[in-house]
């Protein structure tokens, strides 16, 4: 689905009170939005910027003079004239009832869980000044769901406030969550209340991310690197992905998109990483197999068309899972992650002459999928051992830090190692949407004119629209592309390709970049709480002046990856790279038709 | 079928519908079938062919009476036509045998008339007696043979028979009887009246004023119009009764501007219980410029004790429909939906029969009438879920989604099933619709008081005598109700309140039962109209125990969606629980209130809003008992629920 060109006509404005104050807003704005407006922030547990109202949690009740009930204001819209209190006595008392209610379903565990000093729901509690429990505790001991790697549930913790559930089902349409049984009963789980691993998931972490409690959280593995890094056999290397850079800040108080990478390094290395590569180097690498792929398939005919991106580990998961009629247009390329992490077990082992049995390479993702991906297919073992040994999230990246007594802010600025560890401007893209197209787009123009672009960003696959379709001309051909992100929106996408497979016509499109969460990799599920679109687009900001700060920005320009082909894997496409660098796909339906 | 025209709907609605002289009417209703309804049909179906002469047995709808299902009513040539209840195999096989083949009316059966006449029209053959006084000391057979002996005397035994009836219609007002075929009754008979009952009225065919029962019949049918009357199962005969006639009348000429106009002239109200103006509902749904539209009929009847709507869906399928229809018009939709639970299968049975049929005869489809106007219905089932007559709950049921209420704004009107404006009416409202178009608007908003306009049918249940389903027209009060239409309390006791509105309502005392019933009325007492359930308590029931009983209705039936309702309710409930084991703690009303509050005020729907309803009106009045819990501990809990009486019974015993 294409945006329509015109926008749409600003709705009139409307003359409101909040609180007394007024405040002139554009009709249809939410009570809860216009009161933001007055610096004012009326409380809720369910209503998320990403999401719908669902009006679950009833703390946002609002009063409106000669209205006897208290409407929500998270889904009522202003009318001209009205006067809204937003607290009073009455409201309070009200709001402290509920929240009572809340956390007399809660077992209230804040100093063992995942989310403490995160819980919005610990926040509230904090600022109500909580200190008595009026009303008695009833918990239903329900053992968590720990059957996935990359996420695990803790029913007891869930306050049904349904973010999570309307996250899978209609921002991701993977509808592995849902509420089952009712009353006070009713419980988020997966459908037919089976285990989270038999479930459609997708494991890419959203529920996670916008879960308010802690009753959805990553897998968390810090442990377990600590073990590696207190561990003199193990020869412990470091990779980073490029959205966790622009996020990091945020869990150490800073702005959205501020760039950290230095610091990260300076940090990896004070932690006792041996080496720090970076993931940016190998998106260099990925765009010098998929851009080749591409040319490929675009100029020599040889394999289906559309080409589609395969990076995002919870987008092939879903493709096996739900869309598995196009793996043959999947890239066969690995991830930036996998193609790291057998370079480092291979190229870098032999470079070096380290046992690669004794490497131990931890990756630092946005993302819960990319735990998923480790173990993905046997393919994910091509340097002979596993080729990622572990990969952890922004958050638990940010805990690790915290744990190590680091003054995060105040490292001084760090080098990656020099192999495997530079990069250009556009590996640093694959961390947002059409960052792997634009950076595709930017090699695959050098593999056919054999001469660089003049204008190296393509501004028609930036920025948060669901589905962005433009054409580009190579040479006098058109290249038709598509850029999706957020699962649902795949679907329109792949409809299109589909009707015009099933009708003999030439394919509509002729590249597909899908990346599972909205906003890419820098809306990852593994990033730091509190995404709202205005975040994404000031993570987004941050690597696309990373992509400006560099002084290669053309993934075929990596002197390193230059190095790698001619010391290791010859060319693109090789026999080698294909070995190395190449996966399979298999189809996985989830229901039997 | 061929497809129908107006004149021929016209012939039909001039064609009287009853064939021959004699018949047999039995209500195959869900209630008359629990008591043997249909076992006692074929008796008659298999019956009627011994007796020699043509007697046609049909099945009907439910006139209502339901303390004396299995009803049949009978008319024989040369006969008055009498209603039975209580019919029993027995009693079938009694009046093949005695009444059909033997012209005579059988004993403690009858239910006498209610549209009770005031003069004599002809010589009375029949004289119904009953004591409407007490249920013990029945001076019934006493009278019978007075009055017996005194026809005996005057010769005329074998004139006029003297039947002891089921029931009189009236209540505590002595002795009373009713002269058939003319339908004349007297009140308040004593031993000395009844020579003069023979001589001045049997013989002299005049009236004795002093005796004579002048109240005319509470009750005024007007969605329980055709009830009873006919075989819903039977097109032809629904639309003999006029069924259509209303939808005639839209079609040829009237603008669907000029039905909303009609429906604001009657004053017609939403019976599903919130009340809202059916007029502006369909012109708001109408003002939404986008299409397609939905109409809904919503049959999600749920309230413990409700069964209107399943009795007008069972008893007259074709006038809801009919309602559909033309409501359908008035907002401009071309498709609409039944939304009936699963537990009423017969309802759905004859709604799918009443469409099919409809469709068949031009009714539904394409082009109706040659109007130009199109329209198609079908039936969805609820799967039970009480939430899912919620509005929004109710679409997302239809839509497959898992039933729960979302918020509103926007309404149904503007963004409803699938998105699409949609307008939702329930049975009740859409059966009222048809009477409205035929007879006016004027004429329907002459019953009713102040902005509670029209009829309501109320199922009055519990510990009454006669538990049945009324339709009154608002403004009547809740003592008329009980006490003069149902009989009053089971057992002789006392009156202690009645419970209005099902789970969402509250308990209204006995010294405010004089209150005139109305949707403004009821609130300020703490409870709501509701959809018209009426559940009557004693003495002996203890407020904490009732008042537990319907929050754990809504507990049970909370979708869980919203935190106030789905934790609020719950907790609620395990504060009753304690109290009524007399564990109660300190503070505990007080929590009870401040838990009803959040309830009230942050749920997101109706049911959340309403859940603490019972609970808080029964705290408003009757405080003391919830503190004698309080204060009494476990030794007075243990004294209440031992003096518990056993569960109400549904009806007093045959006979008694």
């Amino acid at each position: 689905m294409v945006a329509t060109a015109t926008p749409p006509s600003a709705p009139p404005a409307v003359n409101v009170k909040i609180n007394g104050l007024p405040v002139t807003i554009p009709a249809g704005t939410t009570i809860l939005e216009a009161a933001r407006q007055v610096q004012v922030k009326i409380p809720t547990l369910c209503k998320d910027d990403d999401l719908l109202p669902t009006a679950a949690c009833g703390l946002c009740i609002v009063q409106i003079a000669g209205q006897p009930r208290m409407p929500r204001a998270c889904c009522t819209p202003v009318v001209e004239g009205m006067d809204i209190t937003t607290h009073s006595g009455a409201l309070t008392d009200i709001r402290r009832t509920v929240l009572e209610l809340l956390l007399s379903t809660h077992p209230s565990s804040c100093l063992t869980c995942g989310r403490n000093g995160t819980c919005e729901l610990q926040a509230l509690a904090a600022d109500f000044g909580m200190r008595t429990e009026n009303i008695k505790r009833i918990v239903t001991p329900i053992p968590p769901d720990t059957s996935n790697g990359s996420i695990i549930i803790d029913f007891t913790k869930c306050i049904k406030c349904g973010r999570c559930v309307q996250v899978c089902q209609e921002v991701q349409n993977v509808w592995a969550l849902s509420f089952l049984d009712r009353g006070i009963n009713t419980r988020m789980a997966p459908a037919g209340d089976i285990t989270l691993a038999e479930s459609p998931c997708v494991k890419c972490g959203q529920c996670s991310n916008h879960c308010p409690t802690g009753a959805i959280v990553e897998n968390d593995e810090t442990p377990a690197v600590w073990a590696a890094l207190h561990d003199a056999t193990k020869y412990c290397v470091v990779q980073i992905a490029p959205a966790v850079r622009v996020a990091i800040g945020e869990a150490f108080g800073l702005p959205p998109g501020t760039d950290l990478t230095g610091k990260l390094y300076t940090a990896f290395r004070r932690l006792g990483f041996k080496a720090v590569f970076d993931t940016n180097f190998s998106a260099d690498l990925t765009i010098m197999e998929e851009a080749s792929e591409f040319i490929e398939r675009f100029v020599h005919k040889r394999g289906q068309l559309p080409l589609i991106t395969s990076c995002c580990p919870s987008w092939t998961d879903f493709m096996e899972k739900v869309h598995y009629d196009f793996i043959d247009n999947f890239s066969t390329a690995k991830s930036p992650q996998q193609m790291l992490g057998v370079l480092a077990k291979t190229y870098y082992a032999k470079k070096l002459g380290l046992d690669p049995a004794k490497i131990y390479v931890a990756s630092f993702m946005p993302c819960t999928a990319k735990k998923y991906e480790l173990e993905r297919t046997n393919e994910m073992y091509a340097s002979g051992y596993i080729d990622v040994d572990i990969a952890l999230t922004t958050r638990e990246l940010a805990r690790l830090i915290k744990q190590s007594g680091l003054d995060f802010l105040s490292l001084p600025d760090g080098k990656a190692d020099s192999i495997l560890g530079d990069y250009t401007g556009a590996g640093a893209l694959f961390g947002v949407t059409g960052g792997v197209m634009e950076a595709a787009l930017r090699t695959a123009y050098f593999f056919v004119t054999g001469h660089n672009l003049e204008q190296v960003e393509f501004e028609s696959v930036r920025g948060l629209q669901g589905v962005k379709q433009s054409e580009v001309t190579i040479n006098g051909s058109t290249i038709r592309i598509a850029v999706a992100h957020g699962l649902a929106n795949v679907e329109s996408v792949l409809e299109e390709v589909r009707a015009a497979r099933v009708a003999g016509r030439e394919p509509p499109l002729h590249f597909i970049e899908v990346m599972a969460c909205p906003g890419g990799c820098i809306g990852g599920g593994g990033q730091p709480y509190g995404v709202t679109g205005e975040v994404r687009t000031k993570r987004a900001a941050g690597l696309y002046q990373h992509d400006r700060d560099r002084q290669l920005r053309l993934s075929h320009e990596n002197p390193e990856v230059k190095r790698v082909y001619d010391e290791f894997l010859g060319r693109p496409l090789s026999h080698k790279a294909h070995e190395l660098l190449h996966t399979r796909y298999t189809a996985r339906p989830l229901y039997k038709r | 079928m061929n497809k129908l025209t107006f004149a021929d709907l016209e012939k039909y609605a001039k064609t009287m519908a009853d064939s021959g002289p004699n018949w047999v009417r039995v209500s195959i209703d869900t209630g008359g079938i629990a008591a043997g309804a249909d076992t006692v049909c074929t008796i008659f179906e298999k019956g009627v062919g011994t007796l020699g002469f043509p007697v046609e047995v049909r099945h009907v709808g439910s006139l209502g009476y339901s303390f004396a299902d299995p009803l049949v009513e009978i008319a024989r040539e040369g006969m008055p036509r009498v209603i039975y209840g209580r019919v029993d195999d027995e009693v079938a096989h009694q009046i093949l045998q005695d009444h059909l083949a033997g012209r005579r009316l059988l004993d403690d059966h009858i239910l006498a008339w209610r549209n009770r006449a005031l003069t004599f029209d002809g010589p009375s053959t029949h004289i119904l007696v009953k004591d409407t006084s007490a249920e013990k000391g029945d001076k019934s057979q006493f009278f019978q043979f007075s009055l017996a002996e005194e026809l005996k005397r005057c010769n005329l035994q074998d004139k006029v028979q003297v039947v002891r009836a089921l029931d009189m219609g009236v209540y505590d007002e002595g002795v009373a009887v009713q002269f058939l075929p003319s339908r004349v009754t007297y009140t308040n008979v004593l031993a000395p009246d009844v020579a003069r009952i023979v001589k001045t009225s049997v013989q002299g065919k005049k009236i004795i004023d002093d005796l004579l029962y002048k109240k005319p019949d509470k009750q005024v049918r007007v969605v329980m119009r055709n009830c009873g009357k006919f075989d819903p199962e039977n097109f032809q005969d629904s639309l003999r009764y006029g069924v259509y006639q209303g939808l005639v009348r839209v079609l040829s000429g009237m603008k669907p501007e000029d039905v909303i106009a009609e429906m604001k002239t009657s004053g017609l109200r939403g019976r599903g219980g919130a009340g809202f103006p059916t007029w502006l509902k369909w012109q708001i749904t109408r003002a939404v410029q986008r299409t397609p539209k939905y109409i809904i009929c919503n049959g999600d009847e749920g309230d413990p004790g409700a069964y209107m709507d399943r009795s007008v869906l069972e008893g007259d399928p074709h006038s809801v429909l009919e309602g559909l229809i033309i409501a359908a018009y008035a907002i401009g939709a071309a498709r609409g939906y039944f939304y009936i639970r699963a537990e009423y299968p017969l309802a759905v049975s004859r709604v799918e029969k009443a469409i099919a049929d409809a469709r068949a005869a031009g009714l539904l489809g394409d082009n109706i009438l040659g109007s130009g106007f199109s329209f198609d219905a079908k039936v969805r089932l609820g799967a039970g879920a009480f939430v899912c007559g919620e509005e929004t709950a109710l679409i997302a049921s239809i839509e497959s989604k898992r039933g729960s209420p979302s918020p509103r704004p926007p309404y149904p009107s503007e963004r409803g099933l699938f998105g699409q404006p949609t307008a939702i009416n329930n049975v009740e409202t859409l059966a009222a619709v048809p009477a409205i178009l035929v007879r006016g608007g004027t004429w329907y908003s002459q019953h009713g008081v102040e902005k509670s306009r029209g009829t309501k049918v109320f199922a009055v249940t519990g510990k009454v005598r006669h538990p049945q389903l009324v339709e009154v027209p608002l403004g009547v009060t809740l003592r008329d109700i009980v006490f003069d239409l149902c009989g009053g309390v089971f057992g002789g006791k006392a009156i202690k309140a009645v419970q209005t509105g099902g789970p969402s309502g509250g308990m209204i005392p006995e010294h405010l039962l004089d209150t005139k019933v109305s949707y403004e009325s009821l609130q300020e007492l703490g409870s709501i109209m509701g959809s018209g359930g009426m559940i009557v308590m004693d003495q002996d029931d203890s407020m904490v125990e009732v008042s537990r009983f319907y929050l754990r209705f809504c507990v049970d039936e909370s979708c869980g969606k919203c935190a106030p309702c789905r934790i609020g309710g719950y907790q609620m409930l395990q504060i009753l629980n304690r109290l009524a084991r007399g564990r109660g703690e300190k503070g505990d009303v007080e929590r009870i209130r401040a838990i009803s509050t959040a309830m009230q005020k942050a749920s997101l729907c109706g049911l959340g809003q309403t859940a603490p309803n019972p609970v808080l009106s029964a705290l408003r009045y009757f405080e003391p008992e919830f503190k004698a819990y309080l204060e009494g501990g476990v030794s007075y809990a243990r004294k209440m629920s031992a003096n518990r009486p056993p569960e109400p019974v549904a009806a007093e015993p045959a006979n008694a």
